[in-house]
Formats: structure tokens, C-alpha cells, sequence
């Protein structure tokens, strides 16, 4: 298994689009911290790129990919291989990759210029992303066989996890104002990664506060040890179920 | 009116000095001296002489001082209260209280006991004094042109309110002079009820448990050159008429409701160069009425400013607002207040004529902020990427956002 | 060596084996031969175990293949259509394969040789023609020196001399004791190489013969007019 992650990640390494990926994080996010006077601010700054750009580009590159990469999957399921060891490798090559792209365009310049707590939950956080939607990327390619309609789903899953869960959730805020609707949102929350993520990263930049009486929940919630690690078993659950589904489909898929 | 307070405050000071010249006698306490207790001291005192105290340790439960004399410590003599006692109750006019650390009055919640208490006196001074464990710091009941200056006033207490009281309180006063104190870890900093032409300068009130500064039926007060910070919820001013604020900073007021400052049945207040930054809300108000501000700074705000429908005639003038995650929220379409040459950060628009005033209106409510006002849990989607694309389409095609709550004339740049 | 029973693959509405049986051992060869979309691939798919089968039973060695894999080091698969990661260089693919088979055994790089593939090891994969990706399949598959011999249109795409060269290598093998399953469309090619032909067609095994039997029947010493002969017998 570590010899084909090994292959793949050599061989995404060397695409370009992963490179530009990497240069294109670097240069916004240097570019953030030396336009923005204050340190924080490009913090903000940088969220909306880790919130938006990164689920993209790894849903749509990994679809891409897996999808390219279907002939040399044939050679290596006509080889003695597991076809378990096959999938969960082209998942950790991809995975990792991405996440070193992610590292390095983000991660270094973060660490450079806001080495604390804020930092590091982003740095946590957008890696996290990149891994959960290489998962669902996966989970979508397995299920399409058409490249164009495996993309479209691609494009269709990263809209309804950056744009219409959130819609959906503001549309449920106002038919139901009148009922205490916090507790539950924690619940929902989970429901989508990129809201768990940035809920995260807006409790350590304190703007809980401005939440009001919802941030006050948040806080109780995501602030204790309990919440912090069920946020994360969240997290993880969202890289290992898309995954879990996935590997099971392959196992059974006709190449 | 601040230069008119600085005259009689200089006059004040005279007076005294004339009056130790006429017929000054000191009186020295201290273990080594004639009078071993302070009590001894004040009671063999006459009208205008001064007590001496050497540095030392002095339990003298409550001092009660009914003479118009001068009291000063020398190197910070303790005053210990025991945690029983109020430990000096001034109950004459034109006294002086000076240098000394008291330490741990008696709580109470029947009896506002305090470090140092004026009763219905005037002309009283009180300065360079430690107060530090006292239930409430300084006390003035019925005082009027009383100095309280250059006090460090500390509560060490578990910090929950009722437990503690305010670090410097006025209730029923006049001309007070409020100078160069630091106030931390009370329940509020300064706290003034039915105080008049009053001044409150250079004062540092800082962490405090609830608020900086409270204010409440104060009317013809100024307040200059303050710090509030980081306290609870900020500094309140309520039910007060023609309130002036110069050059004050309010930081740090983080929290679920905490504010750099709450204005709620205000009128006829004036604002200039006050700087507020890092607040929760730098400024909500209510049933505020004809208050002016001007050339104050907002920066990194949550919210700039909420202002309640309730509220009219408002004119921000010539105000910063830079960094803020809101400029200004409110609840209603209020059309009563007016925003005019005001620099915006997030001002978008064009200035073709160069005369460094923008060419359209700036609208600095957006869509988000009004849903937030209505629905608060809204805010869980803070930062969304449909928050941002509804703020934009709400920018180019408004529905939501009131009608006329605009600048007409944005600054390009900065208005100072 | 490979048993097939009962095998049944339907995609969606299309049935592609439609209740396939045979036995292949070792020594012979194999010619699976069929219109387009008969289910030659289909069936080839389904021993190497990258398309599973709906019903039925393939064995390798006496051992069910269902979610089996170990015993595809003993196959030689050429595929097709080669693709390989585009980025990498032949030699890279070379050793790659090498490196995933990871055999203890001496490798067989006749065909590496045979086709002077040492001579463009720097080669990226994207720049080459389709012909040359045919030769690295086909070296591939011999090169570790396989009890089994897969071969899909083995010869399609590649110039007469290496075809030539690809045959002789095959006959080599066979003679070696190997088992040797080869799709093809261009039935003179495989005059001199096979034992046995595999007719299917719409997913059905129409017929299995050696090729002396057929020989034999048809009176026909070339293969593609013996089969022509079956056909028209089988229609009339």
C-alpha cells in the first residue's frame, strides 16, 4: 500500500495544476498579511479562502483525478493488489498531497505571521477540509461512472455544502424565529462540514461574543473539552463514512 | 464649562493652602511618635491642622473624622478595616485625605461600607491613596466641589456582583472633580447618580465587572481623556442630559452584551475624539436624542454602532469607521438621524470630481446586520458565503436595508 | 488451471455473459474470438477479477476468486488500451510495476529488449504514441515471467515487425507450458499460435473447439475461413 501512495503522490506532485493550487494559496495568503494592517484581519481574510476555495478546488481536482486515473486503476486492479489497499491509496495520495498544498500555501505563511492558537485551528481546520472533500470526491466518482456528470456532481455537492445547506439552515431560521433554535444549530452544524470548520475558527478569533446569545451557546459547547472532541470526532467522521461507502462501493465496481 | 471646574479647583486648592497658613499646627502618629493611634491624632487635632502619619500598621476600625483637618500618610501607613469596618468616614467639610493604602473594609449588603466614605460634606479632598479589598473604593454621599485625584482604587474579590461594591461612587453630588484615579476589579469603575457639573479626567477603569463608568440621572457632566477597558460590559450612561465626552478610549469591552458604551435615554450629548476599538458594539443607543458626534474613531468593532429606531437626531459627523465587522446596525428604518462626511473602509464608490467626497451615498447597514437584528441566531452563519452574496445583491438592488439611512457625502479618505 | 461455471454479468439491461462455462490448463492457447461487444473483455475482466460477476464461479488453481487476490501474481495481464500515469517516464513505469510485483525471481525482459524500450526509459508517458504504449503493456505482462498470459488485441496499434516479434514470444511462452488467453479481431494472426478457440457471441459461449478438431471439421487449414465454415454451418 505504501508503494502505490508513494506513486500517486509522485505523480500528483508532479501535475501542475496541484503546483498552481499551491502558488495560488501562497500569494493570496502572503498577500492578505501584507495588505491587511492588522494581523487578524487577514486571518479573516484567509477563512473565506479556506472556507470557499479550498473545498473547490480538492472536490473538483480529486474528481478530476480519480476520474484520469482510471486506466492506471485498471493496471493496478489487474495486478495482485487489494483492491481495498488500491482505493484507500489513491485516498491517502490524494489526501496528503492536497493537504501538503494546503500546508505549504496556507499553513507556512499562517505560521509566519500568526503563530497562535487562531493560527493552528486554521491550519487544523483547513487540512481537515481538504481531507473530507477528497473523501466526498471520491465517494462521488465511484458513483458515477460519466466523467462530465462525475464533475457535475462534484461542482453540484461543494454548492450545496458552501452555498445551500447555509440557505437552507437561514430559511429554517426564520420559519421557526419563535423556538429556541441554538441547541439544535450545533446539531446541524455537524451536519456540514464547512460550517463545523468555520464555527471553529470563529471561536478562537472571539467574535463568539458577537454571536450574542447563540455565540454564548457555541462557546459552552464547542469551548469544553467535550465539545471540542466531539467537533472533532465530527470532523473525522466526515473523512471516514464518505470513505468507509466509497471503498465498499469500489470493492464491488466493475472496471 | 471644563475650564470654568479647572478655576475653582485651583481656588480650592488656595484656600486650603491659606488656611493651613493662618494657624497650622501638625499633629504626628506613628509608633514611635507622641500619638500612637490615628484616632489619637484626629482627636487631638484642631480645625485646619494636619495629622502626620509615619508608615505603619494601624488597625483603628472606623475613623471618623468630624473637623476640617488634613490627614497624610507618610510611605503609605496600612489602614486596615478588618474586613468589619468602614475605615474612614469624613464627615466635614474641606478635610484632606492623603496618602495612605487602606486595606479590606467590611462588606455588607445592608450598609455600603467603604474605604473612604464623604457624607453630605464639601470641599473634601481625597488623593494619592491605595485602596485595595475595600467593599466599595471611595464613597461620596451629598458632596459637592470634593477632589478625588491620583487614587489607585483595587477590589481583589471573587467578582461576582453583589459581593462588590463600585470603585468610586457618587450619589447626590455637585462639582465633583474626578482626576487621574485608576479603578480595577470593582463591580462598576465610577459610578455617578444625580451628579451635576461634575468632571471625570484622565481616569483608568479597567477591568471591572460590570461597568467602567456608569452613569445615571448625571446631567452637565464632562468626561475627558479616560480609559475604559476590557470590563464587563463596557461603560453605560442612561437617563442623563448634555453629556460631553472628549478624547475618551473605550477597548477591549468584549462579551455577550457588552458595549463601549450604552447610550439609552440620552439627549443633548456631545462626542469628539473618542476612540473606540475592539468592542462588541463600540456604541448602542436608545432613546438618544440630539446627540452630536464627531471626529471619534471606530476600529475593529463588531458592530460600530447600533442604533435603536428609537433614537433621533443623531448627526455623525467626520467619524473613522475602519475594521468594523458591522458599521451600524439598527432595528427599525429610522430616518431621524444623519450621516454625513464620515470615512468608511467598506466604502465602494468613486470620486470623479475630486473633491475627496464620494459621488454615491454609502449605506453602512447591510442586509446581514438587519437579519441579525431580527433573527440572532442568524448569526451562526456568519462569515457563510451566502451572507456575502446577499450583502452584495443587497448593495446593488436594496429591499431590505433602510431606504434612507445613508452617508450622502463618504469621505475617500480619512477624515483625520 | 482457470475454471469458469455458470458465470452471469449483466449491465444494466445488457446481458454481456449470459451463463459462460470453460476450462483452460496449462499449455495451451486460447483464442477468445467474437463480434464487437460479445463479451470477450467482459469475460477476461472477470477472471482477473476487475469486473464482478453476478452469478457463477470462477476458479483459479481450485481456489474462488471472489475477493481474492494474490493469486493475480500469477497473471500477466495486457490490456486493451495501456494507459499510465502521465507524468511518469517509461522507466518509472517499469519500475514501478517492478516494485509492486516485488518478485524474488528473475525477471523476463525479452521483450523490454526485443522492442528497445531501454532506449527511450526517459520517455514521458504522455508523448507517446499508442503503439509504443502497446509494447510496455505487453512487456509488462511477460515480465515476471507468469503462469498465465493475458493478452487483450495484443497485436492492435502495433507495426508488422514488433507484431511479428510479440507472436514469436507468445509461441515461446505457450511452448514453456503456459497458459496463454488472447482477444483478438484479426483471426489470420493467430494461425500459428493457438490450441483452442473461444467463439462468443451476445454474451454467450457459442462454441469451444481445439483447433485440430475444427481443422478437422471444417476442412479448413486457416483459421479465419474454418471459422467462417462453422458460421455458416451453424446458420444453416
Amino acid at each position: 500500500m505504501k508503494k502505490i501512495i508513494k506513486y500517486v503522490i509522485f505523480d500528483i506532485l508532479r501535475n501542475r495544476i496541484v503546483l498552481v493550487y499551491t502558488l495560488f494559496l501562497l500569494a493570496s495568503s502572503f498577500t492578505v498579511f501584507s495588505l491587511e494592517d492588522s494581523g487578524s484581519k487577514g486571518l479573516l481574510s484567509l477563512l473565506s479562502i479556506i472556507l470557499i476555495v479550498v473545498p473547490l478546488v480538492n472536490i473538483i481536482f480529486s474528481t478530476i483525478y480519480v476520474y484520469n486515473s482510471a486506466e492506471f486503476v485498471e493496471l493496478l486492479v489487474s495486478q495482485p493488489l487489494k483492491r481495498k489497499a488500491i482505493w484507500l491509496s489513491l485516498f491517502s495520495g490524494l489526501a496528503s498531497s492536497l493537504a501538503i498544498a494546503f500546508f505549504i500555501g496556507v499553513g507556512i505563511p499562517v505560521l509566519i505571521y500568526q503563530a497562535n492558537i487562531i493560527g493552528f485551528t486554521m491550519i487544523a481546520v483547513g487540512i481537515t477540509l481538504s481531507i473530507i472533500f477528497v473523501a466526498i470526491a471520491m465517494l462521488a466518482t465511484v458513483r458515477t461512472r460519466d466523467k462530465a456528470k462525475g464533475i457535475g456532481v462534484a461542482i453540484m455537492l461543494w454548492l450545496y455544502f458552501s452555498l445551500l445547506f447555509d440557505g437552507f439552515v437561514l430559511f429554517l431560521l426564520f420559519q421557526f424565529a419563535d423556538y429556541p433554535l441554538d441547541k439544535l444549530m450545533i446539531g446541524v452544524t455537524a451536519l456540514n462540514p464547512i460550517d463545523l470548520g468555520r464555527i471553529l475558527i470563529l471561536l478562537q478569533l472571539e467574535v463568539s461574543a458577537m454571536m450574542g446569545y447563540t455565540g454564548a451557546v457555541f462557546k459552552d459547547f464547542f469551548g469544553t473539552a467535550i465539545g471540542l472532541a466531539s467537533s472533532a470526532g465530527a470532523l473525522l467522521l466526515w473523512i471516514a463514512l464518505p470513505l468507509w461507502f466509497s471503498t465498499k462501493l469500489f470493492n464491488s465496481k466493475d472496471l | 464649562m471644563g475650564g470654568c471646574a479647572e478655576v475653582k479647583f485651583i481656588l480650592a486648592i488656595l484656600s486650603l493652602f491659606l488656611s493651613f497658613q493662618a494657624s497650622a499646627k501638625i499633629i504626628p502618629v506613628g509608633s514611635r511618635q507622641q500619638f500612637k493611634t490615628v484616632t489619637a491624632g484626629i482627636q487631638a487635632a484642631a480645625v485646619g491642622d494636619t495629622v502626620l502619619v509615619d508608615a505603619g500598621y494601624y488597625k483603628e476600625k472606623n475613623l471618623q473624622i468630624l473637623k476640617s483637618i488634613v490627614l497624610i500618610g507618610i510611605n503609605y501607613p496600612v489602614l486596615d478595616g478588618e474586613n468589619k469596618y468602614e475605615i474612614i468616614s469624613i464627615k466635614a467639610d474641606s478635610v484632606e485625605v492623603n496618602g495612605f493604602k487602606i486595606i479590606r473594609s467590611g462588606h455588607s449588603s445592608l450598609v455600603d461600607l467603604s474605604g473612604i466614605k464623604i457624607y453630605d460634606s464639601r470641599n473634601v479632598t481625597v488623593k494619592n491613596n491605595i485602596l485595595k479589598d475595600t467593599f466599595f473604593g471611595i464613597y461620596v454621599q451629598n458632596g459637592l466641589n470634593c477632589t478625588i485625584e491620583n487614587n489607585q482604587v483595587i477590589a481583589v474579590g471573587k467578582g461576582g456582583e453583589q459581593q462588590n461594591g463600585n470603585g468610586i461612587h457618587c450619589w447626590q453630588s455637585e462639582g465633583m472633580r474626578i482626576i487621574r484615579n485608576t479603578v480595577t476589579g470593582h463591580r462598576d469603575g465610577i459610578y455617578f447618580e444625580f451628579v451635576k457639573n461634575s468632571i471625570i479626567w484622565r481616569n483608568t477603569s479597567v477591568k471591572n465587572v460590570r461597568y467602567g463608568l456608569h452613569f445615571m440621572f448625571s446631567n452637565d457632566d464632562t468626561y475627558v481623556s479616560n480609559v475604559f477597558e476590557n470590563n464587563g460590559s463596557g461603560v453605560s450612561i442612561m437617563f442623563s442630559h448634555r453629556i460631553k465626552m472628549f478624547n475618551n478610549f473605550f477597548e477591549e469591552n468584549w462579551g455577550d452584551a457588552a458595549y463601549g458604551i450604552l447610550l439609552k435615554e440620552i439627549s443633548d450629548g456631545y462626542m469628539e475624539g473618542n476612540y473606540f476599538s475592539k468592542n462588541t458594539s463600540a456604541i448602542y443607543m436608545e432613546g438618544a436624542n440630539r446627540i452630536e458626534m464627531r471626529r471619534n474613531t471606530f476600529k475593529n468593532n463588531g458592530w460600530a454602532l447600533k442604533i435603536q429606531a428609537s433614537c433621533s437626531d443623531v448627526v455623525l459627523e467626520r467619524n473613522n469607521f475602519i475594521g468594523n465587522t458591522f458599521d451600524v446596525g439598527t432595528n427599525g428604518s429610522l430616518v431621524l438621524n444623519r450621516f454625513i462626511n464620515n470615512y468608511w473602509d467598506k466604502y465602494e464608490g468613486y470620486d470623479l470630481d475630486k473633491n475627496k467626497i464620494g459621488d454615491i451615498a454609502y449605506r453602512p447597514v447591510s442586509m446581514f446586520s438587519m437579519i441579525v437584528e431580527k433573527y440572532p441566531s442568524a448569526m451562526i452563519l456568519f462569515r457563510t458565503f451566502i451572507v456575502t452574496l446577499l450583502d452584495k445583491t443587497e448593495k446593488i438592488m436594496p429591499t431590505l436595508t433602510p431606504e434612507n439611512l445613508k452617508d450622502q457625502a463618504p469621505l475617500m479618505k480619512k477624515a483625520f | 488451471m482457470i475454471i469458469a461455471t455458470n458465470v452471469n454479468k449483466q449491465f444494466g439491461k445488457l446481458k454481456v455473459l449470459d451463463n459462460v462455462s470453460t476450462t483452460c490448463e496449462k499449455g495451451e492457447c486460447i483464442a477468445l474470438i467474437g463480434p464487437n461487444g460479445c463479451g470477450k473483455t467482459t469475460l477476461i475482466k472477470s477472471i482477473l477479477g476487475m469486473v464482478v460477476p453476478d452469478s457463477g464461479v470462477i476458479k483459479f488453481n481450485e481456489k474462488d476468486i471472489k475477493n481474492q487476490w494474490e493469486y493475480r501474481d500469477e497473471i500477466g495481464y495486457m490490456p486493451q488500451i495501456g494507459r499510465y500515469p502521465d507524468n511518469m517516464t517509461i522507466g518509472q513505469v517499469l519500475e514501478m510495476m517492478k516494485d509492486i510485483r516485488n518478485k524474488k525471481t528473475a525477471l523476463d525482459d525479452d521483450l523490454i529488449r526485443a522492442f528497445s524500450l531501454p532506449k527511450l526509459l526517459d520517455k514521458r508517458m504522455r508523448t507517446l504514441s499508442g503503439g509504443t504504449r502497446q509494447k510496455i503493456s505487453a512487456a509488462i505482462a511477460f515480465l515476471f515471467n507468469p503462469t498465465v498470459l493475458i493478452l487483450d488485441e495484443p497485436t492492435a496499434g502495433l507495426d508488422p515487425v514488433s507484431s511479428e516479434l510479440l507472436k514469436e514470444k507468445i509461441i515461446t511462452e505457450k511452448e514453456n507450458g503456459k497458459l496463454v488467453l488472447i482477444t483478438s479481431h484479426v483471426l489470420s494472426e493467430l494461425d500459428d499460435l493457438v490450441t483452442r478457440i473461444i467463439y462468443m457471441q451476445d454474451g454467450k459461449l457459442l462454441f469451444q473447439k481445439s483447433i485440430e478438431e475444427l481443422r478437422a471439421d471444417t476442412g479448413e487449414v486457416k483459421l479465419s475461413r474454418a471459422i467462417a465454415r462453422v458460421m455458416t454451418n451453424e446458420g444453416a
